[in-house]
């Protein structure tokens, strides 16, 4: 056991590009800290996506492949399908991972593959410049939805995870929040269970991560979370949507 | 040596691949190349290997970049609409540096286009695969049994470089029967270990597989790299053959099934009293250049011959370089040339006899 204060060892020490009021950073810190609580740091390897986490590669102190856009799922089947026992994990925001890798995510999670996606869902494309996803809440102005997203053009706002639920490969699906301490708490251990799902060759196990995206929401750090808890929370309710028996 | 068996194109590659240590297999169904993901789903649990039927070409490519990544000698083959899509996951695994092999079975194209054989993807293997200052090593057999020993090649060349391999084939290289024969079998645990692989890092520094380089100088001095390589497979890695070079005045360029249609058609020509002989690249890239640059100094006209409008030819041109003229014969659209058009062609540059 890791002391719970400690820097991990699963985190290399470069600092993080993250923005001011981003929380990518504390989810690194809490997908680290299961690792190294796992002691599996030497035989895990991470699949960075493209987006603000693309360099997640130079943070994570493990082995790393940084994928094209949306396909990490598919990377991280070669990966899995060469070394089934080590332990793979894929980390991805919502524009990599809802909307140009949907079809990756739907089939790995199908086939139940064995590997864990972290999926970071901040409602917008950060890294191109705050662009609107699938994941654009209902109204939201993002640079590409100026007027608010209007949903008979655009669509509505997608649940990926509820979607992930229908199939038999997933076996645990759950959304969580890390905009407070109680909740980063509640996040970690799902991530935790995620990971064990996995070691225990369960199947496929996703956890999403609500997270904030303050430059390209236009808000001050302090206002995300708030809009993150008063507007994303509702159209994405947090919780356990699949979870299968028998896993702490 | 084992004994000559009779096997089909598509098969006896995927049985070389297997021979080749090769047992990892990602690709989506797609006609004239389905024989070869069938037979390694056959015998893939016979060694304990993974054949995955991927969702997609796009996911098929990304798996073999992962797969590739881990270390592992690893295949997919498609034919054309499905390259285009696996030009994604190539350009990652050309630009992270990893080794990988990849058939395609050429049909005619553009769009959906026909299932018939064609040569029509020459410029897509050789130059425009997909984004990026990268070139792949391009093996073109002629035979079913060269189809055999490049692929078992093809993993070598793709370690030695870390440089993805493609081996292009058509229809009828494809669904052909001929006798074969396979060099002794690898087994994948002999092959030496690949350091840089992602493999978990244990007792050492984590390994990065990455394509991205943010400071234009680093991507710069990657790309300078990657250019050396694709610089050193010039000096040592063309390879072609040559038919009749000595006594020629027409050379005809011709690689895979257009080279073996045409060595017809060279025989009937040269019952006529023409004196053709023939320079066929078995690799594209590295393009054979050199000799064709030398063999003009002595005959009078080269005449590339593809299934496709005219590709390679401007590679033949490159390489004569202005010193003779180069005529183009070609069929397409999933139409294959005969010997005869060809002996028309050759008599329309050679004049009366
Ligand atoms: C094939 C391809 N298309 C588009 C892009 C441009 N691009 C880079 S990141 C990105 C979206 C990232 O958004 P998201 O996945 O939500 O992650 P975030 O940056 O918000 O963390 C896009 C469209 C790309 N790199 N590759
Ligand atoms: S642009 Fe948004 S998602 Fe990207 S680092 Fe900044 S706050 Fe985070």
């Amino acid at each position: 056991m890791k002391e719970v204060a400690g820097y991990p060892d699963a985190l290399t020490d470069k600092q993080f590009h993250y923005c001011p009021g981003c929380t990518h950073g504390i989810i690194h810190r809490i997908v680290a800290e299961v690792i190294d609580e796992l002691d599996i740091r030497e035989e895990t390897i991470g699949v960075a996506p493209v987006g603000c986490s693309v360099l997640a590669y130079e943070y994570f102190n493990v082995d790393m492949h940084e994928a094209s856009h949306g396909r990490a799922p598919a990377v991280a089947t070669g990966i899995k399908r060469v070394h089934p026992d080590k332990f793979v994990f894929t980390y991805q925001g919502d524009g990599d991972l809802a909307s140009i890798g949907t079809a990756e995510i739907v089939h790995a999670a199908n086939r139940g593959e064995l590997i864990s996606t972290i999926f970071v869902n901040n409602a917008i494309y950060g890294m191109t410049g705050g662009q609107m996803a699938p994941t654009s809440l209902e109204g939201q102005k993002t640079t590409t939805s100026p007027f608010g997203r209007d949903v008979r053009e655009a669509g509505h706002p997608i649940r990926m995870s509820e979607m992930l639920t229908q199939l038999d490969g997933a076996v645990y699906i759950t959304r969580v929040s890390v905009h407070d301490p109680q909740h980063i708490k509640q996040a970690k251990k799902a991530i935790k269970k995620a990971f064990k799902i996995q070691l225990e060759g369960k199947g496929f196990a996703l956890v999403e991560v609500l997270s904030t995206c303050p430059t390209n929401w236009g808000m001050k750090p302090s206002d995300s979370i708030e809009w993150l808890k008063n507007n994303m929370m509702e159209t994405y309710p947090l919780g356990d949507l699949k979870t299968p028996e028998g896993v702490e | 040596m084992g004994e000559k068996v009779l096997m089909k194109g598509n098969e006896a590659i995927a049985e070389a691949a297997i021979r080749a240590g090769c047992r990892y297999f990602f690709g989506y169904p797609i006609t004239p190349q389905s024989e070869l993901p069938a037979y390694l789903a056959r015998k893939f649990p016979e060694v304990g290997g993974t054949f995955l039927q991927a969702e997609s070409e796009v996911a098929a490519s990304n798996m073999i970049y992962g797969a590739a990544g881990a270390g592992a000698r690893v295949l997919t083959s498609s034919s054309s609409p499905g390259i285009s899509l696996k030009a994604e996951g190539i350009s990652y695994i050309a630009g992270a540096e990893l080794p990988a092999v990849i058939i395609n079975i050429m049909r005619g194209g553009p769009g959906l286009g026909s299932i018939q054989p064609s040569q029509a993807d020459y410029f897509q293997a050789t130059k425009g695969m997909a984004h990026g200052d990268f070139s792949l090593t391009v093996l073109a057999p002629s035979t079913v049994q060269e189809a055999v020993d490049l692929t078992m090649e093809a993993f070598e060349i793709a370690d030695r470089y870390r440089n993805p391999v493609l081996l292009v084939g058509d229809g009828i290289i494809g669904q052909m029967m001929e006798p074969v024969e396979f060099k002794e079998a690898i087994d994948p645990d002999e092959l030496p270990k690949k350091e840089w692989a992602t493999d978990g890092a244990k007792g050492r520094e984590p390994n990065v597989i990455n394509s991205l380089a943010l400071e234009p100088e680093d991507l710069e001095d990657h790309n300078m790299k990657l250019k050396a390589k694709y610089d050193k497979m010039k000096e040592e890695e063309v390879r072609y053959e040559e038919l009749y070079t000595d006594d020629a005045d027409i050379i005809i360029v011709a690689y895979g099934t257009t080279a073996r249609i045409s060595s017809r058609a060279i025989e009937m020509a040269r019952k006529e009293g023409y004196k053709v002989g023939m320079i066929r690249p078995i690799t594209l890239f590295p393009f054979p250049t050199d000799i064709i640059n030398e063999t003009a100094d002595r005959v009078d006209d080269f005449l590339a011959v593809e299934m496709s409008t005219g590709q390679m030819v401007e590679d033949v041109r490159l390489a004569v370089n202005g010193k003779k003229p180069v005529h183009f014969y070609g069929r397409t659209g999933g139409v294959v040339p005969s010997p005869e058009e060809i002996v028309n062609k050759i008599k329309e540059i050679g004049g009366e006899k």
